[in-house]
């Protein structure tokens, strides 16, 4: 900066001189990322925005504004409201699930030695796949018919269970598959806010009388581990909300329309049916959606990146 | 790590108790997690009349590995949509980090003018999901005829807002006088940046990539719009088109198949696991 020019003894000229090298340096430096930041990001929302106020079709010569008809079109769109009723189950099943399955293995795991590498592994092993290979293997397990998971409730004693095309049932299923892809990734965060919790605190637990992992987990792990927590929910609820890919693989959608999620429905109006101005309109809706989330979850980051 | 307080035999036999059951926890949900992963490895070296057998084995009576794999890579061309997959998610590392270290330097250790506003820029762009653009965009390629090519997938991510934000807050820890010395040395701020600062970021720069890459490997939605030619596809829309197809109920296949999808990032994770783990850690974000 300016004050360390000041300490090296320069002459206002070279300051000056100085001052002008970094302002041109600078400007040279953030064009490039200017420049794609608004080609890929500004102004694409800006025509977003534009069009779910007009009745364009791609290819279409000429367009008219229709004010807010998309929208009303939207909110009495039977599809859209089932999407985003489905979507919002998906993700009441995900956020939870994912979040405290995720810090119940963090906190077995990090009390490992030995097999902690081992179990590290494992759980995180479903991030690194390809969930759309993975999402065909699922389909063969939880097959009605021919599926182990079924031979082995079979084999227990229960009915077999239509998971994928029972209308009920489709949406947990998804969210079990969920839960499966993000479950690792989750406890490696949790893994790295537990070892930031100092080893005293258990100690002084431990001399209070808090020596039972119950109490432990209440007096120490828990308010201790509250920011990763809450940052873990924040990313779970973002990545859940934008479910697509096992719905896009497995299901269609079906059975008769139990498994539409919003993002999905943007899909199929935006790049099947190329309704391009009602597909903006959903995505509008989607935006202010996760928009809450992102902006905490930015705020989170803030906080947590430094070093 | 029990305490220094006298422990009582009853504690140690509850030592023992929670061991056991820690252990019995993670193991039935490991089963869980790698069910998927073993199913597919077991099924793509099976006969097609074995895989769905009422008993489940770990290893087939016949080995048909050979068969599967052949057929899988007779009717997809797989290899080729890692190759795909290896070039869009290279040209897009490559051009993130070229975009915005430069950019992140700037924001960090620069003063010039539209900084802050800059600034706020990328902070508004890390909250929208990379879906929202995706329409515009869509429109934009289709009207300069680009639809169905490796730069389309590439293109609406070459800018990482995330990079920018991350390498920003690693920068900033970097000491002036260092920068000081080197300018009075006659160093020009492009190679300060490159050769100076940017080697001692390579741990933000390793997570970024993983980051990245993990993220581009597996992503539908964008090349699912974008592409529709197979010669294109990457591992995702490759494995989407090949279940998609009629080979798509020959089951032994379709576990090759999904076999050869997976390997490369799953290998690269099993060789560098810390990396992988401290990437994650370091950047956090989906």
């Amino acid at each position: 900066m300016s004050t360390a020019t000041a300490v090296h003894g320069r002459v206002p000229m070279g300051r000056r001189n100085q001052q002008f090298i970094e302002s041109l340096a600078g400007i040279g430096f953030a064009t490039p990322a200017l420049i794609l930041l608004i080609l890929t990001n500004l102004a694409p929302l800006v025509v977003l925005g534009v069009l779910s106020f007009t009745n364009y079709e791609l290819g279409a010569v000429a367009f008219n504004s229709v004010g807010l008809k998309n929208f009303a079109a939207a909110m009495q769109d039977p599809v859209i409201r089932r999407s985003l009723g489905n979507t919002l189950l998906y993700v009441a099943i995900v956020v939870p699930a994912g979040v405290f399955l995720a810090m119940l293995i963090a906190i077995l795991v990090h009390r490992r030695t030995k097999s902690r590498s081992f179990y590290e592994v494992i759980y995180f092993l479903p991030v690194t796949t390809t969930l759309i290979a993975m999402a065909t293997m699922w389909q063969f397990l939880l097959h009605p018919r021919l599926g182990p998971i079924n031979a082995f409730l079979v084999s227990l004693g229960f009915e077999r269970v239509p998971f994928l095309s029972e209308p009920r049932l489709v949406i947990p299923t998804l969210a079990a598959i969920g839960v499966w892809q993000l479950i690792g990734f989750n406890m490696v965060l949790f893994l790295a806010g537990l070892s930031a919790i100092p080893r005293e605190l258990y100690e002084a637990a431990d001399v209070d009388g808090a020596s039972h992992p119950v109490d432990r987990f209440l007096k120490v792990t828990w308010p201790m581990l509250g920011p990763t927590t809450m940052f873990v929910t924040i990313t779970t609820f973002i990545t859940a909300f934008k479910v697509f890919d096992t719905v896009a693989v497995l299901t269609h959608g079906g059975p008769m329309g139990s498994s539409e999620t919003l993002l999905y429905a943007v899909y199929l109006e935006g790049f099947q049916y190329f309704h391009l101005s009602y597909a903006a309109t959903l995505t509008l809706i989607f935006l202010a959606f996760t928009l809450v989330f992102s902006v905490a979850q930015t705020f989170f980051l803030d906080r947590r990146v430094h070093y | 790590m029990t305490t220094s307080l006298s422990p009582g035999r009853h504690r140690v036999r509850r030592d023992w108790l929670s061991l056991l059951l820690s252990h019995a926890v993670l193991l039935t949900g490991a089963v869980f997690m790698l069910l998927p992963l073993v199913f597919m490895i077991v099924s793509s070296i099976k006969p097609p009349a074995e895989i769905f057998e009422a008993t489940f084995s770990l290893w087939p009576r016949n080995f048909y590995g050979v068969q599967n794999f052949q057929s899988a890579l007779t009717t997809a061309p797989l290899f080729r949509f890692l190759v795909n997959g290896a070039i869009v998610c290279g040209g897009i590392l490559v051009v993130q980090l070229l975009v915005a270290i430069p950019c992140a330097y700037a924001l960090a250790k620069l003063n010039f003018p539209g900084k802050r506003l800059l600034f706020a820029l990328v902070v508004l762009g890390l909250c929208i999901p990379v879906q929202a653009p995706a329409l515009p965009l869509y429109i934009a390629f289709a009207q300069l005829g680009v639809l169905n090519t490796y730069f389309s997938m590439m293109a609406p991510f070459f800018l990482s807002v995330f990079a920018i934000f991350l390498l920003r807050q690693f920068f900033k820890s970097y000491p002036d006088e260092i920068i000081q010395a080197a300018r009075l040395d006659g160093v020009g701020e492009l190679e300060i940046v490159w050769r100076i600062v940017v080697p001692s970021a390579w741990p933000a720069i390793a997570a970024f990539a993983v980051f990245s890459v993990v993220a581009h490997w597996n992503d539908l939605y964008w090349p699912l719009i974008v592409i529709s030619d197979p010669k294109l596809a990457t591992p995702p829309l490759g494995m989407m088109f090949f279940a998609d197809s009629e080979v798509g109920s020959n089951y032994g296949a379709l576990s090759a198949g999904a076999t050869i999808i997976t390997a490369p990032l799953v290998i690269a994770f099993l060789l560098a696991r810390r990396r992988f783990i401290a990437g994650i850690t370091m950047t956090g974000i989906k």
